[in-house]
């Protein structure tokens, strides 16, 4: 009876590994299952306008190096815009408090990252503080548009001209 | 008992018939297919799991060189994930499980037809088909969609562990971007693929076996045929589902 007991213990542990397996596609991979909620470090947060396509879980970084990540992206109803939690390593305390942020893309088709900008405050920012100063994610069409409007309008009428026309016509989207 | 290849076919088709009236009683004996979800899934799994390592350090080192010349590594995890559990997942396990559980499906089931161990059930008035084939066939046939999940998830490491541990791709945007674009619909597109998959491999291999020649050369020539058939058919049932899941 010994084979048969290991044989029933074997297809036992496989069905439940293919289940597990299965468990796992279907729940943690679509969606926002995995969470990156690693603990240490400091949170503050940051208002834009325009997140483009920014989540939880992207960088963010200075100077080109990775401080933190994005914990979590949620919307302001009373101002219409986007609040975006951000989770800086702990070793990255001095921060100055004036500092800008902005919504940045990663090569052409990539994805996008938080951005910091130091500032020049002798105070730095701490658990719970809020940057100020924030700049929107670039969004590609309407630089695109912007582009093209400025290249017809220098074509008939002269460059300075252009260059209003497209500031106007960025207005008017 | 040369076959033209359309009676092959319609042979199939009423085997196929046959078969599914015999897999209700058989499931009502579950050891027996416990026993065959064994032969064709548990003893398959290191053979899955090294191949879908493999396979997901590939895609991660080759989807990384694609990527870099865009500037989107980061798109690296959706690549890989959309890839393995669209296709490299069900269609490389349906390959290996041809050649790793239907080909010993096939020969087992032959050489009892070749030993005349079917003959002598027959005549026992016991249904082989109840018996010995339809277990076979639900084994297979439940054996392959977890096969092809522990592929995937397999895969799915092989790739972070190329493409976040040896080349700098930022971890958390390879999973959050992968966990924005891939949805339901792409995972149950491979679970749909992987059943169907697994119907036509496991239908194949039995068939082959059953109605293999009761000669030594006979046998041999049945598992040949259930690994290229088995192969073919996967790739022509994965080109029919995957343009009926795109809509085109």
């Amino acid at each position: 009876m010994k084979p048969q007991r290991s044989l029933e213990v074997g297809t036992g542990l496989f069905v439940l590994l293919g289940f597990a397996a299965l468990f796992f596609l279907t729940t943690q991979l679509p969606g926002s299952g995995l969470q990156f909620r690693a603990d240490g470090g400091y949170r503050v947060t940051a208002k834009f306008d325009n997140i483009g396509d920014l989540k939880a879980g992207s960088p963010v970084s200075m100077a080109g190096v990775r401080i933190g990540r994005v914990e979590a992206v949620a919307f302001d109803p009373s101002d219409y815009r986007a609040v975006v939690t951000l989770r800086i390593d702990p070793q990255y305390d001095r921060i100055p408090d004036d500092s800008d942020a902005s919504v940045q893309t990663q090569g052409l088709l990539g994805g996008k990252y938080i951005g910091i900008g130091p500032g020049g405050s002798d105070a730095f920012l701490k658990d719970g503080g809020q940057i100020e100063f924030t700049q929107s994610a670039i969004v590609l069409e309407s630089l695109v548009n912007k582009f093209f409007a400025n290249f017809a309008s220098k074509g008939s009428e002269g460059a300075a001209d252009g260059a209003a026309a497209g500031s106007g016509s960025e207005e008017g989207k | 008992m040369m076959l033209t290849p359309l009676q092959r076919i319609g042979r199939v088709g009423v085997f196929f018939g046959r078969l599914l009236m015999q897999c209700g009683p058989a499931l009502l004996r579950p050891r027996a297919v416990v026993h065959q979800i064994f032969n064709a899934g548990a003893r398959s799994l290191i053979i899955i799991m090294l191949c879908g390592l493999f396979v997901g350090m590939v895609l991660g080192l080759q989807g990384f060189d694609l990527l870099q010349r865009f500037g989107s590594e980061d798109a690296l995890g959706v690549a890989a994930a959309l890839g393995l559990l669209k296709e490299l997942g069900p269609v490389v396990t349906a390959l290996l499980f041809a050649g790793r559980a239907g080909t010993s499906l096939t020969s087992e089931i032959g050489l009892m037809r070749a030993t005349d161990q079917l003959t002598a059930m027959e005549i026992m008035a016991v249904d082989p088909l109840r018996h010995v084939v339809a277990p076979r066939f639900l084994g297979g046939l439940i054996a392959m969609p977890l096969l092809v999940a522990i592929f995937n998830l397999v895969g799915l490491f092989g790739a972070q562990l190329i493409g976040v541990q040896l080349m700098g791709v930022d971890p958390g945007a390879f999973w959050s971007q992968m966990q924005a674009a891939v949805e339901l619909d792409d995972v149950a597109e491979g679970i749909v693929k992987s059943l169907c998959f697994g119907v036509a491999c496991s239908l194949i291999a039995v068939f082959e076996g059953y109605n293999s020649e009761p000669t030594a050369a006979g046998v041999g020539l049945a598992t040949t045929r259930t690994v290229v058939i088995s192969s073919v058919l996967t790739l022509l049932i994965d080109y029919m589902l995957t343009a009926a899941f795109l809509g085109r």
